[in-house]
């Protein structure tokens, strides 16, 4: 029943229920069950190479499998490949495939599978969004500029089970990267055989632990168990569905329905009932994603100014809007990479130990350094997109800038697309409002949106030091050299603040108590596969 | 008659072009692109994405492109949506929309011809007063306050029916958005009602008929509805059109995947083909329903008919 918790009895009732099947099955999950999850938006592809959203991810990683997965906690181990080699100081890679590993039509995953796919997603007429994860691989920059051949593409077959992958330079994270859908393995044959429409219902051939038998576009999408999986027998569940719910409310009303058993989010305005009501249902869990205020650096009044900027920093009390205006568990940002990130243990703001009085009266004096004060007053523009969040937070912060620094900030809300187009020609910018969600667990994916060319550094933020030190840990083979450097640029990162870090994102979930195997890492990957439904 | 509906027909041909030609121009001024995010891609990405999609041609040359699909029948690939093409999405979100919007318009039909007449009959008393108060809170109360109460009582309260599109059985899941859709057109049918028949009640040949001796269930049935009813008719064209395209907020509320939740979506993912395509899709639908009743107006109104 929709809104109303089950009564004592109703619980009773099926306690009952639950004991009496549990005598005649003998206590085995529940495998007939269907799996319901809340999904979120359509997903826009289920094309590993044509999708690019969280969404579609999400199913993709139950299709598909890469060379390298997670667990359920977020650890990284072997999938399609059962183990490798490095050598060349971090350079090569040789893979050695699973020689009972099949694709759902029966068919045996081969490297020569892998090359294939490798190639299609550099090619330019694939058109990719996530062609230039593969970067590092030798020649990919050359193949996706279209210089050179798919063939170029230092990705090779040595036999029917062994792939080997160069590199341009040592990259560390680059297990972590062949998690992602883009570099899971495309069917060559069925490919060819459908053209664009191979990832359909009925055509689509996976090589994970499940495949695609419906989508209902605007509704759902249907997977069931890949009875020629490698790993087929640790699946527990036969059936997954996952619902397309735009609205994280009518997704709550679904759940409480007994409709979904795992809902993609939680709506701001029913958590602190569903924290009294449900808390271990509720979770809550540290997210790579940071959400922040930028600085348009190639215009006055702050360019040149990081004492205005750090001003301004110091006078948001992130724990007052985490406590009262976000209130999901959300945590206060001191820095540029979130805590959580393998192998790194980043630098903070000198500032996040004082109490906030003391930071305000630290604001007040960086702010008349900068130039500003009563007789001089600042007046700026701050951008967000269309949300009641960005809204609030928005509000709250203009009015800790007028009580602090006496600042006069106009809110100016714009649709996504009007404000990523101002964000992008830095004209009318001054502050706005922007997230940036790490692809991948590494601390490079957040330092290098920083980067002088790095097409989504939406500040214009440019320093020679901060690019040299990404650099020269690009060049580390060892990772604790390597950390050492990535440390050091996010300490002249933020000591230049061209960005203000608010609060670093979290996941939320509700998930049944009826689901076992649910596991909470910061990627916020929960592949199905993992997943059991006890009985009811 | 033939000759008259294929002379709309052809006259329709420049409003279309014109239609698409100001619906290409807009979305394409619209700040941003399809393939913009907060990830900005690599230029060279950028460079290979927008070859693929003919992005790197000029605007004529896209409409010219756009043009000769159409013209084949081709409403394109959809740029947000890679692995489906517009027609699909369209043909996907459009028996929804039609079953949603013609069951609303059927219900609306139903409640207001009904209630308009039974005011229409007990003119200037306080029944009539009720019906056409409740008509007035019908047309002031905007959708998106009537939906979300619906569902407040009706499904989270009461429990009775399904809170979305997607929950519960199949049967009754359609049913508070119907309402809820309905619940303005009743209004509107309502009061349109209510003045023809109070119009044709007063006129000489209801006079001449009740003189006669009939009875006023046989003058309302068989001499007052007909003429009554043509103002509903010409209201029916842009309200089926309103239904079928027009019922966003309905179908975000509930969770429906219509035509109108497709658009929005199209419009802020910046989806080119798929807005231009659903802009080309309902321009011909109301087209073809604005002549539906002008014929029908013919069939009503004898006076019509003659040349």
């Amino acid at each position: 029943m929709p809104g109303k918790p089950r009564s004592r009895w109703q619980t009773f009732a099926a306690l009952i229920a639950c004991l009496g099947i549990v005598s005649c099955s003998g206590g085995a999950p529940d495998t007939s069950a269907t799996l319901e999850r809340g999904l979120g938006a359509e997903p826009e592809s289920l094309d590993y190479h044509k999708a690019r959203s969280t969404e579609a991810g999400d199913v993709q990683r139950d299709l598909g499998e890469g060379l390298t997965g997670y667990t359920e906690d977020g650890d990284l181990v072997p999938r399609a490949a059962s183990g490798w080699q490095i050598s060349g100081e971090g350079r090569g890679f040789t893979f050695h495939l699973r020689p009972e590993a099949r694709w759902s039509n029966g068919e045996p995953v081969t490297a020569e599978d892998f090359v294939y796919s490798f190639r299609r997603l550099v090619d330019p007429a694939t058109a990719s969004f996530y062609s230039q994860s593969v970067i590092d691989i030798e020649n990919a920059r050359a193949i996706i500029a279209g210089e050179k051949p798919v063939e170029e593409l230092a990705v090779y077959a040595n036999g029917e089970f062994e792939l080997r992958i160069r590199l341009e330079r040592p990259t560390p994270y680059f297990l972590a990267l062949l998690t992602h859908p883009s570099m899971f393995p495309v069917h060559r044959k069925s490919l060819e055989q459908h053209g664009e429409q191979f990832a359909r219902p009925g055509k689509l051939v996976t090589n994970g632990a499940y495949t695609l038998v419906a989508w209902e576009l605007g509704s759902l999408v249907e997977l069931e168990r890949n009875q020629h999986y490698w790993d087929n027998a640790s699946t527990a569940v036969d059936r997954v569905r996952h619902h397309v719910v735009n609205e994280p409310a009518v997704e709550l009303n679904r759940y409480r329905a007994g409709e979904l058993h795992i809902t993609d989010n939680v709506p701001p305005e029913a958590f602190a009932r569903l924290r009294e009501e449900r808390p271990a249902e509720l979770r809550v869990v540290p997210y790579l994603d940071v959400y922040y205020y930028g600085f348009n650096l190639t215009k006055p009044p702050f360019r040149d100014n990081p004492d205005l900027r750090r001003a301004l920093s110091m006078a948001i009390d992130r724990q007052a809007l985490t406590g009262k205006v976000t209130g999901r568990g959300e945590a206060p940002a001191w820095s540029w990479v979130p805590p959580g990130v393998d192998n790194y243990d980043g630098w903070q703001f000198p500032y996040a130990s004082l109490s906030q009085e003391e930071r305000h009266r630290e604001a007040r004096r960086a702010f008349e350094k900068a130039g500003y004060g009563a007789d001089n007053p600042l007046e700026i523009e701050i951008r967000y997109n269309t949300s009641d969040t960005h809204q609030r937070i928005a509000l709250a912060i203009q009015s800790m800038w007028r009580n602090v620094l006496g600042v006069e900030a106009t809110l100016v809300n714009e649709e996504f697309q009007v404000l990523l187009s101002n964000m992008r020609a830095k004209e009318v910018t001054q502050v706005f409002r922007s997230s940036w969600l790490g692809d991948y667990n590494d601390a490079n994916t957040f330092l290098q949106v920083m980067l002088s060319d790095a097409p989504s550094n939406m500040t214009g933020y440019s320093n020679k030091d901060f690019d040299s030190l990404v650099a020269q840990a690009a060049e580390q083979s060892d990772p604790e050299d390597r950390r050492h450097f990535l440390e050091e640029a996010e300490r002249l990162l933020l000591t230049d603040h061209p960005v203000i870090p608010i609060y670093f994102y979290v996941s939320k979930h509700l998930v049944s108590p009826r689901v076992r195997g649910w596991g909470d890492n910061v990627l916020d990957y929960h592949y199905s596969q993992h997943l059991s439904l006890s009985a009811e | 008659m033939l000759r008259f509906a294929l002379l709309r027909i052809l006259s329709a041909i420049p409003t279309l072009l014109l239609v698409i030609v100001l619906a290409f121009l807009m979305v394409h001024a619209a700040p941003g692109g399809p393939f913009d995010d907060e990830r900005v891609l690599p230029p060279e990405n950028a460079r290979n994405i927008a070859a693929a999609y003919h992005l790197d041609e000029s605007l004529p040359r896209q409409f010219g492109r756009y043009l000769s699909g159409l013209i084949r029948g081709d409403l394109g690939p959809s740029y947000h949506y890679r692995d489906h093409s517009v027609a699909e999405l369209i043909g996907a979100a459009l028996p929804l929309s039609l079953r949603l919007g013609l069951l609303s318009i059927t219900l609306a039909l139903l409640v207001g011809i009904a209630a308009g007449v039974f005011a229409a009959v007990n003119n200037n008393t306080a029944t009539d007063r009720l019906v056409t108060g409740l008509a007035m809170i019908g047309i002031s109360i905007p959708v998106f306050v009537v939906a979300p109460l619906l569902v407040l009582v009706f499904a989270v309260q009461l429990g009775w029916l399904p809170a979305s599109w997607s929950g519960g059985d199949a049967g009754w899941r359609l049913l508070l958005p119907v309402v809820a859709l309905a619940l303005p057109q009743i209004a509107y049918v309502t009061r349109l009602t209510r003045t023809g028949m109070i119009d044709a009640l007063s006129s000489d040949f209801v006079r001449t008929a009740r003189a006669q001796g009939l009875g006023l269930l046989s003058i309302v049935r068989f001499h007052a509805l007909k003429p009554a009813l043509l103002p509903v008719v010409s209201y029916l064209g842009p309200a089926i059109a309103a239904v079928v395209t027009g019922a966003v907020i309905v179908e975000t509320i509930f969770g429906i995947p219509g035509l109108g939740q497709l658009f929005v979506r199209g419009a802020l993912n910046r989806d080119y083909t798929l807005v231009l395509g659903i802009v080309v899709f309902c321009a011909a639908v109301i087209i073809l329903l604005n002549l539906l009743v002008d014929l029908l107006y013919g069939f009503l109104d004898p006076r019509i008919r003659q040349p």
